[in-house]
């Protein structure tokens, strides 16, 4: 499997470990949720960078601060129809302030890329060697949003109410944000 | 005993219109030019064989169902598809002509 | 109403340049069906019994003549020649083809109008109530929440993929017109101690296979913080919802299961977290959509209007019409006009693009230029002077649309049937069509006096009959149509759901079975100021029973 990530595709260098499954010396690795609460020094100690995997009927708070102690969060669409993972993705940015990588794993459609990426996700895996071209496009399909979410993109409620919003014209407002977002 | 006589049927995916799988593998807007099977493992094979022109952009959702043979050609047993058949709801839309031109 | 500034209009181009691509790309062949059916329900666009059908918002049922002009052109260029008003204030047309639907949500688009999220697992169209803005018993007008809720909900990155369908109503009157507790979520504007105005907040309600009532979970939520607090009920829903069978996932499952306490407990620590962020609503964005639907320039008027009155004089089929079909305004002098597309032999909820550019035509002349679409699927004219409401029925009587049966049996709710669905298992409309031939006589309408029938073509309720006073439920016994009734369902403040009979007619035996039931009623009721639902609350199914089937009830004991 390949990563998406920062507009390419890249090799993917992390492994899941299965909870039953001896873990490597060195590499990046993920582990269950499970296997993270169960082993949390071992896993720190390695010389090397952790991530958890999380199933998409856990519930992500149980991460607490142990956010601040993972390089990867995987967060998993199995059918790309189910989107609790949105949420899960949601409450570890805005409410557990995690800041490290979080990956969308599983089914994922250039149409649920554009959430995903909306909702805090900032790199998916996909298939070797699949075509991203439409997966860029997705992010450009809409320019504005109503809703606050969990990236950086300004609202409407934001455009609308812009102090000085006289000064320049909602156009040029319009185009500089599409600009700062076309990552 | 009768037996169980059935017809292939699907939407054609430009339009969404209703169509039957004939004898010659393609599909019609009309009933009466399906392909009958008379037995369930022949339904079963040509419903498959019916996957190919999903593939191929066609159709979409092809799927069995019963019909007789009446004097006056293929019947469909079912409400459903009697009205499909027809390719209009059941009932006159002109009744009162209150769908038609308004007098000015 | 509501206008879009640029940010709206660039939002819904961008939605149908998006929708353009995903038709091509499937015509295309580089997605398959099971890719783009989430894709295309989401722009309302359903592969139905007779070919696609197309689901257009019509955001809380308001439309200006302009926008009405545009679905009477898409009728006519796109489609059949008509459209079906739908009991979420939609409509929907029953004939576009796939490679023209860009087309059409793009003509939609440049009248401020599209199919966003009017059919898959997502946020639907927020519905409110059709008097708002003009009733006399108005607190606030719900129009303005309901188009903020609007906003916020589309394209929700985080719902977008939910369990299942979500449909939120707004109710801005002690009268709920808006069936708040049949909804996911219902919204009631409400006003506490110190007189501010807020909302009470209801989740779970439904209709479909388990009708349940909705249960309020928030007495008293200060305004601001409406988005917040939505967001923390879809956020519990969209993680704890269910996911492993459709017909057990929606909201009113989850918080039956959970328990309303308890759900209630859990929305509110999830609207802790969030209430103070972002959703908080900023005043100048309420103050700029309040602003959109202040009153518009109304005449100053007498309220008593001579030349209305001489017409009811003089015309009597124009007095039954002011009887039946007009509800009082707020502004002296005003009207509220209802049209009812439920003409005699006609099929519930339709119009003729004839007829949709003659509403929009007298929307522009009578009723400042503002036409609303019901959820019992009429037509309401909201400002129409009482000097102009003659002219205005004399030139709805030709069209058709002058039946004076505003919730009376023959104002009759019914979803398409079999007719046009395929998940229907039984017609409803020849069973409206044959059910108002029967009840025709005005006279006879309006001895029976209110009397809400439903009609559902099947269990999914789309028809609303549970909340019918009588209800009419569209069953396959055998591969034969046969119809259940359900009497005394109720979705006002008052809601209740209908119980069932007995059981099921036949085709033909259902118009004399509801005949039956109306004569029952008319033949014990205490007095002509018993409304049928109250009657028969008073008198439970029993004497329905027994005039239908000939079930005498438990003899009673002979007295001591």
């Amino acid at each position: 499997m390949a990563l998406l990530q920062h507009g390419a595709l890249q090799p993917n260098n992390w492994r899941f470990v299965g909870d039953d499954a001896a873990l490597p010396a060195d590499g990046p690795v993920t582990v269950s949720l499970k296997r993270w609460q169960a082993e949390t020094d071992a896993l720190r100690g390695r010389n090397a960078p952790i991530g958890v995997r999380l199933k998409n009927d856990e519930p992500a708070q149980a991460l607490g601060d142990d956010v601040h102690r993972l390089s990867v969060i995987e967060v998993e669409f199995p059918k790309f129809t189910d989107g609790r993972a949105f949420s899960q993705a949601r409450i570890l940015r805005d409410k557990l302030g995690y800041q490290g990588e979080l990956r969308g794993i599983g089914t994922i459609l250039r149409d649920t890329y554009a959430h995903m990426v909306r909702c805090g996700i900032d790199s998916v895996e996909l298939p070797e060697g699949k075509a991203i071209d439409g997966y860029l496009e997705a992010l450009q399909e809409f320019t504005v949003w109503y809703q606050p979410a969990s990236d950086s993109r300004r609202t409407v409620l934001e455009l609308r109410h812009a102090a000085n919003a006289n000064a320049r014209s909602g156009a040029a407002v319009l185009s500089e944000t599409v600009a700062a977002h076309s990552v | 005993m009768s037996t169980q006589i059935q017809v292939v049927t699907a939407n054609r995916l430009v339009d969404g219109a209703v169509v039957y799988l004939t004898a010659q593998g393609d599909w019609s807007e009309r009933l009466g030019d399906s392909a009958l099977w008379r037995t369930k493992d022949d339904a079963e094979v040509a419903l498959k064989a019916s996957e190919k022109d999903v593939e191929a952009r066609l159709v979409v959702g092809p799927y069995l169902f019963e019909v007789a043979e009446a004097a006056e050609g293929i019947k469909a047993l079912s409400a459903k598809e009697r009205i499909r058949a027809d390719r209009k709801p059941s009932f006159a839309p002109d009744v009162g002509s209150w769908t038609g031109r308004i007098s000015a | 109403m509501y206008r879009y500034d640029e940010f709206d209009a660039t939002i819904v181009q961008e939605r149908v340049r998006q929708f353009r691509g995903q038709v091509t790309r499937r015509l295309a062949g580089e997605l398959t069906e099971e890719q783009f059916r989430p894709l295309r329900l989401k722009n309302g666009l359903y592969l139905q019994l007779h070919a696609y059908m197309l689901r257009v918002a019509i955001p809380y049922g308001v439309l200006s003549a302009k926008q009405m002009r545009k679905l009477a052109f898409i009728a006519r260029r796109y489609d059949r020649g008509f459209g079906h008003f739908t009991t979420r204030q939609n409509i929907q047309y029953n004939w576009p083809q796939l490679n023209e639907a860009p087309d059409i949500l793009e003509h939609l688009a440049e009248v401020e109008m599209h199919a966003i999220q009017t059919s898959g697992n997502c946020i639907r169209n927020v519905t409110a109530d059709q008097f708002a803005g003009v009733a006399a018993d108005e607190i606030e007008d719900p129009r303005i929440w309901a188009e903020i809720i609007r906003q916020w909900s589309t394209f929700h990155p985080e719902f977008d993929y939910l369990p299942r369908k979500f449909k939120i109503a707004v109710t801005g009157a002690p009268d709920d017109r808006a069936a708040i507790r049949v909804h996911d979520i219902g919204v009631r504007i409400v006003k506490n101690e110190v007189g501010e105005t807020g909302f009470e907040i209801w989740v779970g309600g439904g209709l479909g296979r388990t009708p349940i009532i909705g249960v309020p979970i928030r007495k008293f939520l200060p305004k601001r913080h409406l988005l917040s607090y939505l967001e923390a009920i879809l956020r519990v829903y969209n993680l704890l919802g269910r996911r492993d069978n459709i017909y057990k996932a929606r909201i009113k499952i989850l918080v039956q299961a959970t328990g309303g306490e308890k759900f209630a407990q859990q929305v509110e620590e999830e609207w802790e977290k969030i209430k103070d962020g972002p959703l908080y609503l900023p005043q100048e964005e309420i103050d700029r959509i309040h602003r959109y639907f202040a009153p518009p320039a109304y005449d100053k008027l007498e309220d008593n209007d001579p030349a209305f009155e001489t017409a009811r004089l003089e015309h009597p089929d124009f007095a039954r019409w002011v009887r039946t079909n007009t509800v009082r305004h707020r502004v002296p002098g005003y009207i509220i006009a209802n049209v009812s597309l439920k003409p005699e032999g006609g099929a519930p909820g339709d119009a003729s693009a004839d007829q949709m550019d003659l509403l929009a035509d007298l929307a522009d002349a009578y009723s400042l230029n503002e036409v609303r679409v019901t959820h019992h699927q009429n037509i309401v004219f909201p400002n129409v002077r009482k000097r102009d409401l003659f002219a205005l029925w004399q030139r709805l009587k030709p069209a058709k649309l002058a039946t004076p049966n505003l919730g009376f049996v023959s104002d009759i709710i019914a979803c398409p049937g079999l007719d046009y669905c395929s998940l229907a298992n039984a017609r409803s409309i020849p069973v409206a069509q044959r059910l108002s031939r029967h009840f025709s006589d005005p006279r006879k309408l309006e001895a029976i006096g209110e009397l809400r029938l439903n009609i559902s073509g099947c269990i999914n309720a789309c028809g609303h009959h549970h909340v019918g006073h009588i209800g009419i439920l569209g069953v396959d016994k055998q591969g034969q149509e046969f119809y259940q009734v359900t009497l005394g369902g109720s979705s006002k403040d008052d809601a209740s759901l209908g119980k069932i009979v007995g059981a099921a007619f036949s085709e033909d035996d259902i118009v004399p079975a509801i005949d039956t039931i109306i004569e029952t009623y008319l033949g014990q009721r205490s007095d002509k100021s018993e409304r049928f639902l109250d009657f028969v609350r008073r008198v439970g199914v029993d004497p329905f029973k027994e005039a239908l089937y000939g079930t005498a009830p438990a003899r009673r004991p002979a007295a001591e």
